[in-house]
Order: structure tokens, then C-alpha cells, then sequence
């Protein structure tokens, strides 16, 4: 095992993996953390915290991360190139390791234009691919990007992300290629709403060989209303919301829409566990998290396989 | 060229306060053919900051004058003469020139008119867009004659981030997706297999990490041999 984690260990062993998400808070309220994570614990193998998402200030993902581990979740940290350069994210990278994180996504960031700050100096020193890369040759060759030796590397599942619906469409599945070619264990895609572009796009990812390499966990947001939708539509760079979906949501009564919004997902679901090449899904329930449960429930997902953690193997380097 | 931009004249206006007899001073250089700071805007200015409008008591003199480039310190040593009793120069040249003038005339006040925005080109009769971060490490071999450092948002070296749509960058307005436009070009050029490569992290030093470059003319005994 390269993390001893528990999403690497659900994906190796063949489950249907499920992971969440939590945004941290724009504060030290560590109350917030506890809030979120609760719902979530048992409902999914790892929730990913968020890093500075939609580049507005909120508290570090690796001290969420940690906020999580102590409630019983397994954390994906999540690390963007915009805010730090390759000195910060290695430091990040180790420290995360030594505190009993096991799985890391390596992003570009939303552009610093969109947040809170967008007066100020976006990083990008290096680009989410050699982020993927430089992690992978910290743990299984012990060196930092400089080349130099690391005493003790990390252990981490290193997860890249995956936007199907970007463009040019025929250009992303090499994209993706490119990921896996550095290193990811898994990825997980955007917010799918266009299944049938999706199937192509996984299709591609099947005809190249990616999806023997690596786990492909395909992104689901239920749509709680129809301004969320619209806004999903419109406004969000990189989404594909069909106007079908929308005139489904327009269609059912105001107090059913949330209702609605979760069919779809499970609908969705159901039809992602029998897309040859998907081996699970990412669950961004987003500001609604206490619906997971129900969310998971009703899409047959429930118990999350309990599957022992391996031995710990001595890090690389050592006999 | 470099380019820049004329600063608003009110904030010209208050950076000359205190001073009476001023020397505004055109470049020949990239910004007069960007049109922001060479003879003709520099008639312009001075027309301009005289105006008893822009102050509050009596306003300065103003005197013009254009020499062929600001960023030469030869030409400036020997060509630029200044009026008796100048206790400024309003320069009109990007940063370089301005920062020539000021060693060379050295402790006259050397005050800038413009802002220095880009490396850019002419897109179009009056339109300059940026092409160029001088980075030091040009790669356009391998993209198509577009730079992703510049004219992508977050300098991507692997292809257009999810953000791409419709030929168009997620920072929104107009702003063009160069990754779009790397790979429409090496599509129509059959170089695709470009963008499979795996571009190694950058040395920034020779962006300018390491602090300020300097380049020196090499090569003079190839070019004329040995005399």
C-alpha cells in the first residue's frame, strides 16, 4: 500500500468507493469543523477539505484535516498551486504526512479573481500536473523536487482532478492522461450533470487504457433548488447543466425541488456504478452536508465497507 | 514594444506639486509608436499640466523637449540639454528610461507620466495587447507561437485548466483562453503530439527570481571577426 489509508484500501479491495467533501470555515470555529464532519462520518470513505475554494480565505485544509481525524473521518487534503510556491507546499506535504494524513489532491486553484482577494499575487510557481508529480517522487523516491534526500517521506494517496466538461472535450481525456502519467492513484472529475458527455469522456478514458491505471470517482452535486441550478448553468466556470435538467427541477413543485435534486443524484449514481471504468463517486453535497446520509442511503450506498488496514510497509529507502 | 499608459493628470499633477520650471520629456522609443509618450503626447501633457485647472496655486512652466530613446544613458548624456533653471523632468518613457534619466541627471527630481503595463504588439490599429513576460526561458517552440505564461491566467504549462469554455478564459470579460488557442493552432499545424510531453518545473531565476538580469552583447568576433 503506498498510504495505508482507508479510500486507497476500499479502491484496491474493489468497492464502489464514496468520498465528500467539507468546506472549512471562514474562521477558527472548530465547532463549525465538528458540525459538518458529523453527518458524514460512516457515509463515505474520505472527504476532501477544501483549500482556499473559490480562493476566499477560510481555515488551512491540513488543520481541518486534522480537525477530522479526530472526529473519525478520513481527510482528502486538498493543496491548490495558486497560493504557495514549491518551498511551502513541500513543507505542507511532509507536515500533512507526519500528522496521519493519508490522501492528498493536487489542484491549479480557481483563479484569484473570483475571491476575496483578488488584489493579490496568484503563485502558480508550479502547475497541478508537476504538483502530482512532485509528490509522487516524494514518497516513492524519497527526494524533494530539488533532488535531494528526504528523511522519512510521505505517505500519501494522491488523488488529481478531472473536468470532463472543460474544453476542447477531445483534448481533456489526454489531459487526464497527463495526470495519471504523473502520478495520480485516483481522480476525481468535476460536477457531472451531462451523463451522456460523461459516458463518452469515460469511454475515452477506457479505449486509452487510464481507467486500468487509475480510480476514476465521478463528481455528484444534487441540486437543491432551481437558482442553484441556474446558477450552476450559467455562472461556474467549467459545468455542463442541461437545460432537460433544469425544466426537470422548474417542473416538480417548489417544496419538492430539494427532493427532486436528490432523485437525480441517485439516479445518476445508479447509472455511474454500472459505467464500466467509474469506481465510485465524489460527493460534493455543497453547504449540505447533514443530507448526506439520506443522500447515500437512498442511493443504496450504505454500510461503507469496512476493510482492515494493511500493515504499515517501512518507507522507501529502508530494507 | 513596451507599452504603457498616460497616468490620469490629476495624480500627474499632484507628483509635480512644489515644482516650477519642469522639462517634459518625450522618448522615441516604444512609446511613441504605442502613442502614449512620445513628441506629440508629450505637446500635449504640457499643455495639459500648465493648466491653471489642475492647480491649486500658481502652476509650474513647462518646457518640452523629445530625444530619440530614454533608455540609452549615451544618448541622454549627450544629446539631452536642459533648460537653465529646470528643477524637474516629467519623463514620458516606460520605467527603464525614466530610471536612466534619474541616474544621469542625479539628484534632479525624475518624475514618470506613464505607467508601464506590457510587452505587447499591435493587434490592431490602436490596440496593443500584452504577448510577453520576458520569462527568460522562451518556450513558444513548443506551443505554437502563444505563450501560456503570459496571456494564461495562471501560467499553465499542461494544457487549458477546467475553466476553459468556448475558446474563453473562467476570469471572465473577453479574456481569451490561450490553451484554447495552442491547441486550435497545433491541431491546424499537426503538432498535437506537442502537448503530450510533460513540461519540467520552471527555473524562475531567469524570470527574474534571482533578482535583476542583466544581458551583455556576446559574440562580436563571430559576427565581425578578429581585427
Amino acid at each position: 500500500m503506498k498510504s495505508g489509508g482507508n479510500l486507497e484500501a476500499v479502491l484496491v479491495a474493489g468497492h464502489f468507493a464514496v468520498t465528500g467533501e467539507l468546506g472549512p470555515p471562514r474562521g477558527s470555529n472548530v465547532d463549525a469543523v465538528r458540525k459538518k464532519a458529523a453527518p458524514l462520518k460512516g457515509m463515505v470513505d474520505a472527504v476532501n477539505i477544501t483549500d482556499n475554494q473559490t480562493a476566499v480565505v477560510r481555515m488551512s485544509s491540513w488543520a481541518t484535516s486534522l480537525i477530522c481525524i479526530q472526529e473519525g473521518l478520513e481527510p482528502n487534503y486538498q493543496m491548490v498551486c495558486r497560493d504557495r510556491n514549491r518551498l511551502a507546499m513541500q513543507a505542507d506535504i511532509l507536515g500533512a504526512s507526519a500528522l496521519g494524513i493519508r490522501n492528498m489532491l493536487a489542484l491549479s486553484g480557481d483563479h484569484q479573481s473570483f475571491g476575496d482577494h483578488p488584489k493579490c499575487k496568484g503563485v502558480f510557481d508550479i502547475d497541478s500536473i508537476q504538483l502530482i508529480n512532485m509528490v509522487k517522487t516524494m514518497r516513492d523516491e524519497s527526494k524533494f523536487l530539488s533532488g535531494e534526500a528526504i528523511d522519512g517521506p510521505p505517505r500519501l494517496f494522491i488523488g488529481a482532478a478531472a473536468n470532463p466538461f472543460g474544453e476542447p472535450f477531445e483534448f481533456r481525456v489526454h489531459r487526464l492522461a497527463k495526470k495519471v502519467a504523473a502520478g495520480a492513484d485516483f481522480i476525481q472529475t468535476q460536477c457531472i450533470y451531462n451523463m451522456e458527455k460523461f459516458g463518452r469522456f469515460i469511454d475515452m478514458a477506457n479505449d486509452m487504457g487510464l481507467t486500468q491505471k487509475v480510480h476514476i470517482l465521478a463528481g455528484i452535486t444534487p441540486l437543491k433548488s432551481l437558482p442553484m441550478a441556474k446558477y450552476m448553468a450559467t455562472s461556474v466556470p467549467g459545468m455542463d447543466v442541461p437545460e432537460a435538467l433544469i425544466k426537470r427541477i422548474e417542473g416538480v413543485d417548489k417544496k419538492k425541488r430539494a427532493d427532486e435534486g436528490i432523485k437525480i443524484a441517485c439516479e445518476q449514481i445508479q447509472e455511474l456504478r454500472e459505467m464500466k471504468g467509474v469506481a465510485g463517486i465524489h460527493l460534493m453535497a455543497i453547504e449540505w452536508e447533514h443530507k448526506v446520509p439520506e443522500i447515500v442511503e437512498r442511493a443504496g450506498l450504505l454500510p461503507r465497507p469496512k476493510v482492515a488496514p494493511p500493515p504499515p510497509q517501512p518507507p522507501a529507502g529502508e530494507a | 514594444m513596451i507599452v504603457g499608459h498616460l497616468k490620469d493628470l490629476s495624480a500627474i499633477a499632484a507628483s509635480v506639486r512644489g515644482h516650477k520650471k519642469i522639462l517634459a520629456l518625450g522618448c522615441g522609443g516604444c512609446v511613441t509608436v504605442c502613442r502614449s509618450g512620445g513628441a506629440a503626447e508629450a505637446e500635449d501633457l504640457t499643455r495639459e499640466i500648465s493648466h491653471p485647472r489642475h492647480h491649486a496655486g500658481i502652476p509650474p512652466v513647462l518646457t518640452t523637449a523629445t530625444i530619440e530613446r530614454q533608455c540609452e544613458r549615451d544618448i541622454v548624456r549627450d544629446f539631452l540639454k536642459l533648460p537653465e533653471g529646470t528643477d524637474a523632468i516629467l519623463s514620458l518613457a516606460c520605467g527603464a528610461g525614466v530610471q536612466i534619466v534619474a541616474d544621469v541627471f542625479d539628484p534632479l527630481p525624475v518624475i514618470p507620466a506613464l505607467s508601464t503595463t506590457f510587452l505587447g504588439g499591435a493587434d490592431e490599429p490602436g490596440v496593443w495587447r500584452e504577448k510577453c513576460r520576458g520569462c527568460g526561458d522562451c518556450l513558444l517552440t513548443r506551443t505554437g507561437g502563444i505563450c501560456p505564461i503570459a496571456l494564461c491566467a495562471k501560467s499553465l504549462l499542461h494544457g487549458p485548466c477546467g475553466g476553459s469554455r468556448g475558446g474563453h478564459c473562467e476570469v471572465g470579460g473577453d479574456t481569451e483562453c490561450a490553451w484554447a488557442k495552442i491547441y486550435a493552432r497545433l491541431e491546424r499545424q499537426g503538432r498535437l503530439d506537442l502537448l503530450e510531453q510533460p513540461v519540467a518545473v520552471r527555473d524562475w531565476r531567469c524570470a527574474g527570481g534571482a533578482g535583476p538580469r542583466e544581458h551583455r552583447r556576446t559574440g562580436v568576433e563571430l559576427r565581425f571577426g578578429k581585427t
